[in-house]
């Protein structure tokens, strides 16, 4: 057993501390919108389990689906599926070790955000 | 005792044991993804709201069949890493374990649900 020396490391100021900026709240937001997206995934999986299964049990699950709560689950599935999307590729353009200064990496947050909108109106119109 | 310097213990595959295992992982699977989401996304919402014939006509054809297989596999992998590593940044003791255990138990009663009716659709 290696004998581990305990170092008294400084603190960093944590979001307790730090008022919210653009950076942490997209960044926030990809962890958020990627856990949520289960929700639409349980149902998406559902739903295909009854079109497999029997035309009584899809009538069932179809009525869920496509009802105000099913709209409700898969539209905000679409939102965050594309801000997923965007915030992923702005991490593998990161991971590259580009677009890190704070201007750019502002500039690609708000690309995020509109982006993801844009894309989430542009398929419902167009799907 | 051993003299082991802090950079010796940081060597190798470092203190996870696992080294850029999981960030390499997220970052093949976000490519995939990134390829294979736009038209996944046309095919399901297209499907979503038709009628069950017309569900089974869409899943029976290969191409929708093997895309949504594929999303659904690397989607979840996907999701499955990026979950454990919420419960892991939040969550303590004992129900980190038992959360991530339910985390990867439950991601693959999906996996196997998703492609057990996809498989009865396409055969």
């Amino acid at each position: 057993m290696p004998d581990v020396k305990q170092v008294e490391r400084p603190l960093s100021p944590h979001l307790q501390i730090y008022r919210p900026q653009l950076t942490s709240v997209s960044s926030i937001l990809t962890r958020i919108t990627g856990n949520a997206l289960i929700v639409g995934v349980v149902l998406a999986i559902w739903w295909l389990l009854a079109a497999a299964t029997s035309p009584e049990y899809f009538a069932r699950v179809d009525a869920v689906a496509t009802s105000w709560f099913g709209d409700l689950v898969f539209t905000g599935s679409l939102w965050a599926i594309w801000y997923h999307y965007l915030a992923g590729l702005r991490h593998l353009f990161f991971d590259a070790g580009k677009g890190l200064d704070i201007a750019t990496a502002e500039m690609l947050g708000w690309g995020c955000i509109i982006g993801s909108v844009v894309l989430t109106v542009l398929t419902l119109f167009l799907v | 005792m051993r003299y082991l310097t802090e950079r010796k213990r940081a060597e190798g595959k470092g203190a996870s044991g696992t080294g850029t295992e999981h960030h390499w992982y997220m970052t093949v699977s976000a490519a995939g993804l990134a390829v294979m989401i736009p038209t996944f996304l046309v095919v399901f919402g297209r499907a979503l709201g038709s009628s069950q014939d017309d569900v089974l006509a869409v899943f029976a054809r290969p191409f929708p069949a093997i895309l949504t297989a594929l999303v659904l596999v690397v989607g979840l992998q996907h999701f499955r890493r990026g979950a454990e590593a919420m419960i892991e940044d939040y969550v303590r003791g004992l129900n980190r374990k038992l959360a991530i255990i339910f985390v990867i138990t439950f991601t693959y009663f999906l996996m196997a649900t998703g492609i057990y009716a996809l498989a009865r659709m396409a055969l």
